[in-house]
């Protein structure tokens, strides 16, 4: 009975498989065991979370100001007798006619934050007053120049009703001037405020591809050492050809970069559009302080400040800047993921010596970043560019010049330059790959690396 | 009938030759032993029968047919050192290497549960393989060579760091699967594993053959004509006039005969003697010694 069912065993249908078909095979195994891990669903979902918390937290830092503060006002000119100074969040004022020691004695026990003195003088014309402020507790730099420009506009007030001008004739006046951008055949440029949301963003986009490359980049290479370490590459190898197991891990693995960065595309934004929902004045940019502003703003105004801000976001150009980033990614990531392959052959277990080789990568990735920095500065420079024809800088650079139009010529030679490249290097990395991962024991040089290109296999 | 000819092959790296015109032929259905110290070629000489790299010279013969593409899926490979992905489960991973092999989803599944099943681990498909001990995953990695049914096995070193139970295990399943037709090349260093399995042998040192041929006659070639004796009685004085006496100790005798002398001569005289003979047999060299001496010269 055994023989038979031993002798039924012998016979099994084989269907040879053609290449794409193992590559497949290859590329499947490579996304499947990296998506379904516990890491990967959780880098996922709570990057943009954190992300949108620090920038919350960020925000409620910089527009946090201590409590309101109560000031006591006195006035020797007259000036804020007939009018005081509009109470707010930041500061509450409150008129005394005590002297002055009397008041500098009592304010604590009063639970007063501090005294102003406004001397007499102040009313007489003259283009600066010099009032004081006395307190044992340090006040910060924006109360105080919140408490300048309010008593400015106070004191300009009076002087102008002191002087018997009509106010209003006056106030028609002011004038504000604001340069309008526009390109020789007519089209507008102008983003107004939205230049600032734009840098912000590109910021964001560059430093995501900048996070995404790396990441995948470098999980390329561990797999490769691994594979080489465990030696489980020679059963490989024997089934398939090593151009074929590098090409499926490259894809695979960047299938799964692919997977993280859509859905960062829709969970970031969402999640920022929700957080501004939450708090669409502190999410306001012109609002996040990093000292001294002393302009006069009241909520209606910082609230129409968010809605503009969300409606910079949603005006951008995302059906250009989406597939583009995505091109730019997948062109960095060829590049960057090959070179770490070719890498991770040739050193096999020792880490270090792996981390070593990889320096010239990350540096170049580094010089990318910064340069990226730099471009959002100014996007139309020709260091901007330039940068973006160089292959190993475009995938950070083009993304983030993408808020601002960049040119489409440029961004045309941009993915031609960054593509080319990416195939001519998968093709060098290959040749090494394909020699380093069999070979054991041996110091690997970098002049050896380059001879390994030229080895007949 | 061979199942693979090899005729004049070389392998040389950047600056040492590997592999330098070594020719053998693997008959079909045999265990056929590839022998040699390290560094032999051994391992470069696999690479090539796998197509996992190319010979610089020479030919290879697979089934009468020039060594190509095609054939790995007709080769089963177990490296010596063993690696398998370790964070994959033991059922997914054998499918995986099934699938690569050219077998059909459903062939694999079908498979897969037959083997396991045969060495009583069916519950382990689900289990990770980083959780398996060494000699359980052994066992994985002969299942996953041998899971396509291929016509050329070849087992680098399969018995290391098994246990006994689990040698006879895999070792049952070798003869097994050569007595439905597998031929199996089996490299080794433990000479007694050889003389039990193989059938014929090539010794491979610094990339030559230097010999090749079947266990019998390989040893045939190198015996030394000695003879053991064990008896009964008192020996004659006179013994050590006509033969040549290698090693005597109480009641066992082991004598050299001259090239062309017939060894009946020496029982004729010890019966003649009255001597009663308790066993008589020629002692032949062993692989080990035969290795030995052939790679120290």
């Amino acid at each position: 009975m055994k023989i038979i069912i031993a002798l039924k065993h012998c016979s099994i249908k084989k269907h040879s498989l053609n290449i794409m078909d193992k590559l497949w095979l290859i590329i499947k195994r490579e996304y499947l065991t990296r998506v379904k891990t516990k890491a990967f669903i959780f880098t996922t979902l709570l990057t943009p979370i954190g992300m949108a918390a620090f920038l919350a937290i960020v925000v409620l830092i910089f527009s946090y100001d201590g409590d309101s503060q109560r000031i006591v006002l006195k006035d020797d000119s007259g000036i804020f007798a007939e009018k005081s100074i509009k109470d707010s969040e930041r500061a509450k004022f409150f008129i005394r006619t005590e002297s002055l020691d009397e008041l500098l004695e009592t304010y604590k026990e009063k639970n007063y934050n501090g005294v102003i003195h406004i001397p007499a003088k102040a009313a007489t014309p003259g283009d600066e007053v010099s009032v004081t402020y006395h307190s044992d507790e340090q006040i910060s730099a924006t109360t105080k120049s919140f408490i300048e420009s309010k008593m400015a506009s106070r004191i300009k007030d009076f002087k102008i009703e002191q002087s018997g001008y009509d106010k209003k004739k006056i106030e028609a006046f002011a004038t504000s001037v604001r340069v309008k951008e526009k390109g020789t055949s007519g089209e507008a440029k102008d983003k107004g405020d939205r230049a600032s949301i734009a840098t912000a963003l590109s910021l964001i986009i560059g430093s995501i591809m900048f996070m995404v490359i790396t990441i995948y980049g470098q999980m390329v290479m561990r797999s490769v050492m691994e594979e080489k370490v465990s030696r489980i590459v020679e059963v490989m190898i024997s089934s398939i050809k090593p151009f074929q197991l590098m090409m499926g891990k490259l894809i695979g693995v960047g299938g799964v970069g692919l997977t993280q960065l859509l859905a960062w595309a829709v969970l970031i934004p969402g999640l920022i559009f929700l957080v501004s929902l939450i708090m669409p004045f502190i999410m306001d940019p012109p609002n996040i302080d990093m000292g001294g502003v002393g302009t006069e703003m009241d909520m209606e105004d910082m609230e129409n400040r968010g809605i503009q801000f969300l409606q910079t976001v949603g005006e951008m150009n995302w059906w250009q800047i989406l597939p583009i980033a995505i091109l730019c990614f997948l062109g960095g990531y060829f590049i960057y993921s090959a070179l770490y392959a070719a890498i991770g052959s040739a050193i096999g277990d020792d880490l270090g010596e792996g981390q070593s080789f990889a320096i010239p990568i990350s540096i170049l990735q580094g010089l990318a970043f910064y340069i990226t920095i730099a471009v959002v500065q100014n996007p139309n420079s020709p260091m901007a560019v330039w940068s973006s024809m160089i292959p190993f800088f475009a995938p950070m650079v083009l993304p983030a010049r993408m808020a601002f139009d960049p040119p489409l010529i440029q961004i045309f030679f941009s993915l031609l330059i960054l593509f080319a490249s990416s195939v001519l290097l998968v093709w060098l990395s290959a040749r090494i790959y394909r020699v380093g991962i069999l070979m054991y024991g041996k110091k690997v040089t970098a002049r050896e690396l380059w001879k390994w290109i030229f080895y007949r296999g | 009938m061979n199942i693979l000819e090899l005729n004049q092959v070389v392998k040389t790296y950047e600056n040492h030759t590997a592999v330098d015109g070594v020719s053998f032929n693997v008959p079909k259905g045999r265990i056929f032993g590839l022998l040699g110290p390290n560094g032999a070629g051994k391992t470069s000489l696999i690479r090539i029968i796998t197509t996992i790299t190319r010979a610089d010279g020479g030919t290879v013969l697979f089934n009468g047919e020039s060594l190509g593409s095609r054939h790995p899926e007709a080769i089963g490979y177990m490296p010596e050192e063993r690696g398998l992905y370790k964070k994959m489960k033991v059922g997914e991973h054998l499918i995986y290497l099934a699938r690569l092999k050219g077998l059909s989803a459903k062939t694999a599944q079908s498979e897969i549960d037959y083997w396991l099943e045969k060495f009583g681990i069916a519950d382990w498909w689900n289990k990770k393989i980083d959780e398996l001990s060494k000699g359980m995953q052994q066992k994985i990695q002969f299942i996953a060579t041998v899971i396509h049914k291929p016509n050329l096995l070849i087992l680098d070193e399969p018995f290391s760091g098994l246990d006994p139970v689990n040698t006879n295990l895999i070792k049952d399943e070798i003869y097994q699967l050569n007595q439905q037709g597998t031929s199996i090349i089996f490299s080794t260093h433990r000479m007694e594993q050889v003389e039990e399995v193989c059938e014929e042998i090539v010794l491979i040192n610094k990339g030559k053959n230097i010999l090749s041929g079947s266990v019998k006659e390989v040893k045939d070639r190198f015996k030394e004509n000695l003879f053991e004796v064990q008896f009964e009685g008192e020996l004659p004085t006179a013994i050590e006039e006509k033969f040549r006496l290698k090693k005597r100790s109480g009641n066992s005798l082991i004598i050299k005969i001259n090239d062309g002398d017939d060894s009946n001569d020496i029982l004729q005289y010890l019966v003649k003697n009255d001597l009663h003979i308790i066993s008589f047999k020629e002692i032949l060299p062993t692989l080990n010694e035969i290795f030995i001496k052939q790679v120290g010269n």
